[in-house]
Parts: structure tokens; C-alpha cells; sequence
């Protein structure tokens, strides 16, 4: 008996429809991201991940809305991010179905709101985005630290620390994406994903660079990650859920079946 | 008509417990209701929970539904879902020690900051999919294979030594009870409404129960 190491795919959606494109064989809408999730669920994902990319205002209600479809036919967990700056916004999205809610940039310029969410609806639903990116030059001592934009504005935060003092606000679960590895296809930043899965207690989510089957045991064995989240890989068909179950499976690594 | 009450004090997303009962039995009416009555009235009675025990109870005992999950539990199948589960327990360490309704005598622990497995350190909460095993027959095990995988999240948990009521055991660093059982009611620490297939099995077994063993 031993706990599972869990794959998410990710959804990046805009306007209520899932971009960077999605090319299941037969799905006949690969925009919808609710027919996405659903495929997703079947094939055996562990958890669902739904970026709402823009998080403009006019396009909330139609994440709600998304979101309250997903929840009504994919019975797996499922967490949203993108643009969650406020306990309204937590509270409407868990009202709409989802389980965790992702903070990302307004954790940077007020830490305090992680821990206001994370006593007002609990740890468990908590997540915190940290977007790393390595500043430090060949030779020298491994150091990240925070950016923000996509990964243009630096904030001079160190990521290791950051890390922890997002645990210590309250954070349940940290998704760590590598700007540098970030649609690379070359794999996870494996020094990032291990010294931050070191340093804190809660799960850590690998995401950022994974290109081949390889990249996700990878971020297992050597990244130490609890999870590991990839988008394209799965869009294009490339690979399938159950594919890359059986692959990091047949390297000793506890998946769900 | 079947009634299924999910008993809403505030606490957690009660959306998903509802849709997934609504996905299994078509034909029974789910309400997410803080409101007594319909609550006594209703054939099945779920109690949901996420979030901090401490906040829980308060909730629970200014709505007065500790006392109305103490009279409803008695007599209708009633299924307890993780802080739901834990919440029927005796006493909680978390936050510092809480009093629960008290239908199990088992207490909740704390995981701790230093839970090891083989010597590799284990991340809390416990947090994904885990092996249950079944170690009672019972009909909401029905149609679910031993050691099937079902989604958790937690930190606190009801020792599995020693539990008389356990009905399914998972572990993680430490045995636990993963389901408790006895009479007319179950509780379990995972999250069937989120659970995939196994979870939904057992929602399914949940609203044809009759309450027997």
C-alpha cells in the first residue's frame, strides 16, 4: 500500500476554450475543455489542472461556468488557476466545482492573502504557482528566484525561501514551474524541482519542460515531485495517460492504475 | 422518491458531493441544506466536511447540527466524508484538541513534521490516491476491488489500532482508517465524490443501502 504519484494535464483556456491546441484522435470539439477533461478522466488522469490564461474580467463567468460543467461530469480532483486575487474569487470557484484554487502572482505582492484563503477555506484547497526561473551563472552556487509576467519580471525573491514561506502561510501544495524549461520540451529544471521538494513538507507539483515520458519519471526519481503536470505531450496525442503510467510504472514508481 | 441530505454548515464544496450522488442515482433527489427538517426527512443523510476541525465544530454546533447528526445518525443510512468522518470521532488533536460528536471512540492524530516510510521522508497532508483495504464486508464495498485506489487529502487521521469499527485500512507512514463502520453508519477519510470510479461505486452503494450490514 503506498500512495500513487499523481499525473495532472494541464488546460491553458482563454474565453472558455482550451488554447495551444488540443488534438485527441477522436474528439470531434478539442476546444471544449470540459470534452478535454472528460477524455482526460477516462484515460485515467489523477487530478485536472485549468489555467485560465486570461482572467479578464468578462472572461470569469465564463470560467465559472466551465467549471461548473467540469465538476457536474469529471469526478476527479480538479484544481483552477489564473487570476485569483481575492477570497471572492476563491469562494465563487469552489462554489462552482472546483477543489483547489491556484495562487500565483498575488501571492508575490501580498503574501498575507495566502494565509487569509488558507484559514477561510482551509490548506487542503490551497495551491501556490511559483514561477521560478535560475539566476545564478555556470559555476556558481544553484540559486532561483521569482518572476512574475511569464517569467519577464523578476522580483528578487529567492525561490527556495519562497517556498517555504509560502508553507508557512498556509499553502496545501506548491505547482513550481521552471520559466527556463517552460515549453522547451527538454524536461523539467531537476535541481529547482529537487531543492524545493527538500525544503517544505507539503506535495510539490513538477511542471515546465516535459517533452517525452521520460521527462515525468525523471521529475519523480531524481525531482523528487509528488505530482507532475504537463499539457502538450497529452494535447497532441503524442502520448496517452495510461502510456505514461505504464512507463513510469515499469521504472519503480507507484502509480494508480 | 429517495431523498439524499448533504448537510450544508458552511464548510467546503458540497457542489461536488451533490453532482456525484445526482451522476449515480438519477432518480433520487440530492438537497444541500442546513434546514432540520428536510434533513429529518430525508432517507440518507450526508455529512460533509473540509478545512479545520476547530472551525467545523463551531459551525456544526451554532447551527445545532451536532445534535441533529447525533438523532438522524440513529435510525437512516448516514455516511460521513473526511473531516465528516473525523468529526464523529471522539476528540481531534488539531487545533490544539477539539471535542467531536463522539459516535466512534477513536481519536484524530496529527501525521507530524517528521513522518518517514523506509527511511524517505513523507510529505503532509497526505494528499492523492492510496490502496484501501477492506478489512469488513460491507455493502458499500460492493463492486469495488480490494485495494482499490481512492483520493485523499488530510493530515489528521483515526488510528487504525485498535479500532474496532475500522472498515477499510489504508497506510501512509502509519496505519489508518481509511472507513469506519457500525450499524446504520460509514464514514470514510477519503473523498468518494472525487474518487473516479471506485468513489462513485460506493456513492451508488450508499443511496441503495438500506442501513443493514
Amino acid at each position: 500500500m503506498a500512495l500513487a504519484k499523481r499525473i495532472i494535464p494541464c488546460l491553458d483556456v482563454d474565453k472558455g476554450r482550451v488554447v495551444k491546441g488540443v488534438n485527441f484522435v477522436d474528439i470531434r470539439d478539442a476546444g471544449d475543455p470540459v470534452e478535454v477533461a472528460r477524455r482526460y478522466n477516462e484515460q485515467g488522469a489523477d487530478e485536472i489542472t485549468f489555467l485560465d490564461i486570461t482572467a479578464s474580467h468578462e472572461s470569469r463567468d465564463t470560467t465559472y461556468e466551465t467549471v461548473e460543467r467540469m465538476a457536474a461530469e469529471v469526478f476527479i480532483p480538479l484544481t483552477v488557476g489564473g487570476g485569483v486575487r481575492t477570497v471572492d474569487d476563491i469562494r465563487k470557484l469552489l462554489n462552482a466545482g472546483a477543489d483547489k484554487v491556484s495562487i500565483n502572482t498575488a501571492a508575490v505582492f501580498n503574501p498575507e492573502f495566502v494565509r487569509e484563503a488558507a484559514e477561510r477555506f482551509g490548506s487542503q484547497c490551497i495551491v501556490v504557482a511559483i514561477d521560478a526561473k535560475r539566476v545564478s551563472e555556470e559555476g556558481e552556487e544553484l540559486r532561483w528566484e521569482i518572476f512574475t509576467h511569464g517569467g519577464r519580471k523578476p522580483t528578487g525573491l529567492d525561490a527556495i525561501e519562497w517556498a517555504r514561506k509560502m508553507v508557512d502561510m498556509g499553502a496545501g501544495e506548491l505547482l513550481l514551474t521552471s520559466m527556463d524549461r517552460d515549453g522547451t520540451k527538454v524536461g523539467f529544471d531537476l535541481g529547482l524541482t529537487k531543492a524545493i521538494s527538500d525544503a517544505v513538507i507539503v506535495p510539490v507539483i513538477a511542471s515546465g519542460g516535459v517533452g517525452e515520458l521520460q521527462h515525468l519519471a525523471d521529475g519523480v526519481t531524481q525531482g523528487g515531485a509528488d505530482a507532475v503536470l504537463a499539457a502538450s505531450i497529452f494535447h497532441f496525442g503524442q502520448h496517452t495517460i495510461p502510456e505514461a503510467k505504464a512507463f513510469m510504472k515499469a521504472q519503480g514508481i507507484e502509480v494508480r492504475d | 422518491m429517495k431523498t439524499v441530505a448533504i448537510i450544508d454548515y458552511g464548510m467546503g464544496n458540497l457542489h461536488s458531493a451533490k453532482k456525484a450522488v445526482e451522476h449515480v442515482a438519477p432518480d433520487t433527489t440530492v438537497l444541500v441544506t442546513d434546514n432540520a427538517e428536510k434533513i429529518r426527512e430525508a432517507d440518507r443523510v450526508i455529512l460533509p466536511g473540509v478545512g479545520a476541525i476547530r472551525d467545523c465544530m463551531a459551525e456544526m454546533h451554532r447551527l445545532g447540527v451536532v445534535d441533529l447528526v447525533r438523532e438522524v445518525s440513529q435510525d437512516r443510512p448516514f455516511l460521513g466524508i473526511c473531516v465528516g468522518m473525523q468529526a464523529l470521532m471522539s476528540r481531534s488533536e488539531e487545533n490544539g484538541g477539539v471535542d467531536c460528536i463522539g459516535l466512534f471512540p477513536s481519536e484524530v492524530r496529527y501525521f507530524g513534521d517528521h513522518l518517514t516510510e523506509n527511511g524517505e521522508r513523507l510529505k503532509v497532508p497526505h494528499m492523492g490516491w492510496n490502496q484501501v483495504q477492506q478489512t469488513i464486508d460491507h455493502p458499500l464495498w460492493n463492486n469495488i476491488p480490494e485495494g482499490d485506489r481512492f483520493y485523499f487529502v488530510h493530515s489528521y487521521y483515526a488510528e487504525a489500532e485498535g479500532n474496532a469499527d475500522m472498515a477499510g485500512r489504508t497506510h501512509y507512514g502509519v496505519d489508518l482508517a481509511a472507513a469506519v463502520a457500525r450499524d446504520n453508519i460509514f464514514a470514510v477519510q477519503f473523498h468518494p465524490e472525487k474518487s473516479a470510479r471506485a468513489g462513485l461505486q460506493l456513492l451508488e452503494n450508499f443511496t441503495n443501502w438500506t442501513g443493514k450490514c
